[in-house]
């Protein structure tokens, strides 16, 4: 599995600001500096081609550019670089983004997500130190409040030979409910904040169907995408689009790990009760609506329940499959999700506001009472919607999550050693070690890389190109041994070709 | 903290005529008292914490806010 998020840029009083270029500078200062040897991967387009045909953007050495300056986008080159950590690093459209390496646990996708934050305020802080630049603030949210939304998508690695259909139908009402848990909280109602008010989610205004292949535009809660970067006989990559970018560590290892226990069910075949929902759409967008968790949706069977208690049924669900499944010898994270899913669940049915310590939107919402009452103002209040953006800052200093974080007011999930370790070193049980590995060891030799590839230039006529299509090879326990014996990519090449 | 001191000294005052079984409710009534005070307490200065770092001219700021699409 893997996270991918697009973050908000901007830049404070310039507000022609060309986009794509202030998200390039950003990109492009971290990765300078980060290869000592100035020498940088670039990203594999084409995943079937023939060696030379590998291509990508060649960027521009010095990013000294003025991002307040009006560019031809042709001419600029998309930054888009590897990390050591196995993550994408590059500008999507307009955004900056970070997409994970593969992991194997929901605790692992918290790891490196944090860690993605931590690159971003380092690249920003980067940034400013090129000649002429402006401030680049960079916020992890999902909206600007005038129309446009960004996403922070999940990828989960299924078997082919699920139905897609058993997925919809079990997937949407979780889809549809899972908010209450990981809504980030936003101030404004309506794509472009029309009307004043705060909701828990910060995407659910921005989807319009329930299945569907878009993400700009008519977004679908169920994502059709199928590019599985994998072996496409054996596998499916699941497109989620409808989650919030959470700073809460607890939500996204709740998030993830709710989310994966579902697919887990749905794989195996195990949901035997149809929990549909009767216009999940609207569904969404009213339990999103209802901060108070009292709005009740109407299933297909005809009961009405809350948006709290139709993820009790789905905790439920999890809770005897897990035990019918593996009993006693359910691993420790699987365990751990479940008792903080239902601890959360319980919780948010008598008093959401206890929730403040684990979720985005209660704490969120915490705080914007406490200005509404302390200053007397109308959820219309720019104050109060400073206070939403502000909340995904990421910098330490100015990020609200990260202010209540130094003041002990959020529970963890992962130390800070970690996430610093986990910005250069990559997963240990993916495929990702390989591709991180090969860039940290042999940086001037890998030309090029991706989710299923990593191309070596070793000055031989062609390029070689090492695919890496079963996501769980190219592991420590596979690879580790070989990475270590082979001083160069040449080596390694030799030694994978059986030279 | 004032408001703090003189929760105990109603409490002292109380205690000396009024019955046992009053003073435990009163003992439960005012730690309520008291940790709901320490909590406003500490949402006031949370409050005045991010006052000192929220952007300045919040009205210009959040209106300067624009995005392009992604994903």
């Amino acid at each position: 599995m893997g996270i991918e998020t697009e973050y908000g840029v901007s830049v404070p009083g310039q507000p022609n600001t060309n986009q794509m270029l202030a998200s390039s500078l950003v990109v492009n200062s971290y990765a300078n500096r980060t290869s000592a040897s100035g020498s940088r991967a670039r990203w594999d387009f084409e995943e079937e081609s023939p060696l030379r045909d590998a291509r990508g953007f060649e960027l521009p050495r010095e990013p000294a550019v003025d991002p307040s300056a009006p560019a031809n986008e042709d001419d600029l080159g998309l930054a888009n670089v590897i990390l050591t950590n196995g993550a994408r690093l590059y500008v999507d459209h307009a955004h900056p983004e970070f997409s994970s390496p593969e992991v194997t646990n929901p605790r692992d996708v918290v790891l490196w997500d944090k860690a993605g934050e931590r690159v971003m305020a380092e690249a920003a802080r980067r940034a400013l130190t090129v000649p002429g630049s402006k401030p680049v603030n960079l916020y992890k949210n999902n909206t600007d409040n005038k129309g446009v939304s960004y996403g922070c998508h999940e990828n989960y690695l299924m078997a082919r030979s699920t139905p897609f259909g058993e997925i919809v139908r079990n997937l949407t009402p979780f889809f549809v409910s899972r908010q209450v848990v990981c809504g980030a909280g936003r101030v404004g109602l309506g794509v472009d904040s029309r009307a004043a008010g705060f909701q828990i989610s910060q995407r659910a205004d921005f989807f319009e169907v329930e299945v569907g292949l878009e993400t700009t535009l008519k977004r679908p809660i169920i994502n059709t995408r199928d590019e599985p970067h994998a072996d496409p006989e054996k596998y499916r990559r699941l497109h989620v689009i409808i989650g919030d970018a959470n700073m809460s560590e607890v939500a996204t290892y709740l998030k993830v790990g709710t989310t994966s226990l579902v697919l887990a069910m749905i794989e195996d075949g195990w949901f035997s009760v149809d929990l549909s929902v009767d216009g999940p759409v609207a569904a969404l967008r009213a339990i999103s609506h209802d901060p108070s968790l009292k709005h009740l949706v109407t299933l297909r069977d005809g009961r009405k329940m809350t948006g709290v208690q139709l993820q009790m049924e789905y905790f439920e669900q999890a809770r005897k499959y897990v035990e019918n499944r593996f009993g006693s010898d359910v691993d420790p994270q699987t365990a751990d999700i479940l008792s903080r899913w239902e601890s959360v669940l319980g919780r948010l049915e008598v008093d959401p506001m206890s929730c403040a310590r684990e979720l985005d939107w209660v704490a969120k919402l915490s705080i914007l009472e406490g200005y509404r009452s302390r200053d007397s103002l109308d959820w219309d209040s720019p104050r109060l919607e400073l206070v939403d953006l502000q909340y995904h800052d990421v910098r330490p200093d100015k990020g609200l999550y990260n202010r209540l974080v130094a003041r002990g007011r959020f529970d963890l999930v992962v130390s800070e050693d970690e996430v610093t370790r986990a910005m250069t070193e990559p997963p240990e049980d993916t495929r990702a070690f390989f591709r991180g590995r090969c860039l940290a060891r042999y940086p001037q030799q890998v030309a090029a890389a991706s989710w299923d590839s990593v191309i070596f230039d070793i000055g031989r006529d062609s390029l070689q190109r090492v695919p890496t299509l079963e996501p769980l090879r190219g592991t420590k326990a596979h690879v580790g041994e070989l990475l270590d014996r082979c001083a160069t990519a040449t080596d390694l090449v030799d030694a994978l070709a059986g030279r | 903290m004032a408001t703090r001191d003189s929760g105990g000294q109603q409490h002292t005052n109380r205690r000396a005529d009024e019955a046992d079984e009053v003073t435990t409710e009163d003992n439960d009534a005012s730690d309520l008292k008291e940790r709901h005070e320490k909590l406003s307490e500490d949402v006031d200065s949370l409050l005045d914490e991010i006052d000192d770092v929220l952007e300045e001219n919040a009205e210009e700021f959040v209106k300067g806010y624009v995005q392009k699409g992604g994903e």
